[in-house]
């Protein structure tokens, strides 16, 4: 092997043997990642349908904006840009996403706290509460569809009773709640997740510079405020930037919760429809890259505002 | 300013009794050092000082107060982590004044104080650094300043200088003796596993071991009269000679302990043997010879080595520099 490496250095040696261990890794990624991305941005140009996806021919930008000028003089703009549906699912997912990773980050904050304290059983709570987490979206979806369900549904049942609602609500169903159904078992699903997240961030913090602050007589709120958070932000930031990347391309949740419901249809939802169930493939594919597009914008946005530290040397 | 009195402190953690029971006294403004192995309780007989940690049985008393109950801010303490446990997130000066702000001190007062206590500890040029940008002694300088601007009333140093270099260490332990000189009336308490910190800082010397306390005294009072087998063998440098045997039972002990200075070599002595190392310090050296006890005894002798490895040398003891104890430990009067 001496006569194999002969003429280079320990560097060039060491960034040889580090290719090679990257090299699958960046191979699987370019066939995962990398080049659906690029053939969903190329059918996005073209005028492909789902029964001949070879076929497709080359047509520009008319998939997201195209302008015909009739005989009469009219001007008709077409393309996604200027879809109605989908700009509401945009508003949609937004929405969603904004108001879920709120509530998951508070939540997920209160009961990091919670398990960050002392106590017997921790062990056993830190387990239990990942549970949400860990049952597949469309179990937890068709679970809670049940539970929602207008006729037979134990919320309905339990809220009755209670009094709290004088007649029973068709809580996927309407219009008027079933944003608030989504919302509900997305944030009921993915507190646990971002709880742990936080938590792992709350353990970095040395435990005396609590003492420290015990000693100066800071009281328990002043803590949180002056010290935890400005400790764990960088840990709660990274937290965020991945539900908020989830909440942008939420799919399964609202498909199995609320079907075709236009209160709910978010941009994923919008964009599997047009390719498959409208046959207006390009169409979706045009959809989809766009939702690309905002999720690339929004986290570039929060990096740059935040100023988040990926590199993890804050943490010091 | 205070004066701490602890009567019969005990603390166990659920059925394990780290502290079995201290009666200890530590003057207003006396420097006294704990000192022991790993694991003997002095980091938890501080943090119950502290109070950190909750004392299970027994009374803890400030100038003649009960402060059992009484929470840490509270005791007028100030105390000096290990890791020193700065504020990342905070500038030096921040890190200092962050208890003063919550007290709601004016800022011209906490300006005035942080800047004074930076200018003792010439850290006044850090004011405007982070932790991290701060080498480990001027962290732990940083931790200092945080504790004198408190103005306490006791000040806590939990193994300060575990965490810097030989050479910082020995600088850092003149600054905190210096430090104890110009804040003469403030009591402090020094936890160490170093014999020579707390031989150099002490006022007075804890002796702990296994959560009890062995003896307390002056430095020169626990070298020259150790009361039990243990104390003396943990307090000088290097480690007190321990003879058995033959040895000891010449001298009606069942151990026979000797300092290595007291020692010497002499023309003829029941003591004999080859010399199998020798240490050059420079001003002064060691000889370990094998005389047929236990381990080799060492002897320290002035100036350069002058007797070489393998030759025969007879040792004998100062007269009046034998110290004697039984099969307990204890020492024989």
């Amino acid at each position: 092997m001496a006569t194999n490496t002969g003429g280079l250095s320990l560097t060039q040696q060491r960034q040889r043997a580090a290719f090679w261990f990257i090299a699958p890794m960046l191979a699987a990624l370019f066939f995962v990642a990398a080049w659906p991305l690029i053939r969903t941005i190329w059918f996005s140009l073209t005028n492909t349908a789902l029964s001949d996806l070879y076929g497709g021919e080359w047509i520009g930008f008319d998939n997201y904006l195209s302008l015909r000028i009739l005989e009469s003089g009219r001007w008709i703009w077409r393309g996604t840009l200027v879809d109605p549906a989908w700009w509401n699912a945009v508003w949609n997912t937004v929405r969603f996403a904004f108001v879920s990773v709120f509530f998951e980050t508070v939540l997920g904050l209160i009961v990091a706290l919670v398990l960050n304290a002392e106590f017997k059983g921790r062990g056993i709570v830190r387990a239990a509460i990942l549970i949400p987490w860990a049952i597949p979206t469309i179990v937890s979806a068709k679970m809670w569809a049940w539970m929602l369900n207008d006729q037979f549904g134990i919320i309905n049942d339990i809220m009755l009773n209670l009094g709290l609602i004088d007649q029973k609500i068709a809580w996927t169903a309407s219009t008027e709640t079933a944003m608030y159904a989504v919302l509900m078992v997305d944030i009921w699903k993915t507190t646990p997740f971002m709880a742990l997240l936080i938590l792992a961030g709350l353990q970095m913090v040395p435990r005396d510079i609590y003492e420290a602050a015990k000693l100066d007589g800071v009281n328990p709120v002043k803590v949180f405020f002056r010290i935890t958070l400005p400790l764990i932000r960088p840990a709660l930031a990274v937290a965020i930037i991945f539900r908020m990347l989830d909440a942008l391309r939420i799919f399964d949740l609202v498909y199995v919760l609320t079907p075709n419901s236009a209160a709910t249809k978010t941009m994923s939802v919008i964009s599997r429809e047009n390719m498959i169930d409208f046959d207006k493939f390009a169409y979706g594919a045009a959809q989809s890259t766009l939702l690309f597009a905002i999720i690339a914008v929004f986290v570039s946005l929060y990096i740059w505002l935040g100023k988040v530290d990926f590199s993890g040397e804050g943490q010091r | 300013m205070a004066k701490i009195e602890l009567k019969n402190v005990t603390k166990s953690y659920g059925a394990v009794q780290v502290i079995k029971g201290i009666d200890l006294t530590i003057e207003k403004g006396e420097f006294m050092v704990f000192v022991g192995p790993s694991g003997c309780g002095k980091s938890t007989l501080l943090r119950l000082i502290s109070g950190l940690e909750e004392i299970t049985t027994g009374d803890m008393l400030f100038d003649g107060e009960r402060v059992n109950n009484l929470i840490p801010s509270k005791r007028g303490i100030a105390m000096v982590f290990q890791s020193y446990a700065l504020y990342p997130h905070m500038k030096v000066y921040d890190n200092m004044a962050f208890g003063m702000k919550l007290d709601k001190t004016s800022d011209a007062e906490i300006r005035k104080r942080v800047e004074n206590a930076a200018k003792l500890l010439q850290i006044d040029h850090l004011l405007d650094r982070l932790p991290k940008q701060l080498s480990g002694g001027q962290r732990q300088r940083v931790a200092i300043g945080r504790a004198i601007v408190r103005d306490p009333r006791v000040f806590l140093f939990d193994e300060p200088l575990s965490n810097l270099d030989a050479a910082l260490r020995v600088q850092t332990r003149l600054e905190i003796a210096k430090l104890h000189h110009s804040m003469s009336n403030v009591t402090m308490i020094y936890v160490t596993h170093d014999q020579v910190e707390a031989m150099t800082l002490a006022d007075r010397i804890a002796v702990l071991r296994d959560g009890r306390l062995e003896q307390a005294g002056t430095p020169a009072e626990l070298y020259e009269h150790p009361n039990s087998l243990f104390v003396a063998g943990f307090i000088g440098s290097p480690k007190m000679n321990f003879l058995t045997g033959k040895f000891a039972e010449a001298e009606g002990c069942t151990t026979l302990g000797v300092r290595s200075e007291h020692l010497e070599v002499v023309d003829n002595s029941p003591w004999t043997g080859e010399v199998l190392h020798v240490e050059d310090l420079g001003s002064d050296h060691f000889l370990f010879v094998e005389i047929g006890s236990d381990e080799p005894v060492i002897v320290r002798r002035p100036g350069k080595a002058t007797i070489p490895v393998g030759t025969r040398v007879s040792i004998a003891p100062k007269p009046g520099h034998l110290y004697r104890f039984d099969k307990d430990g204890k020492p024989v009067r």
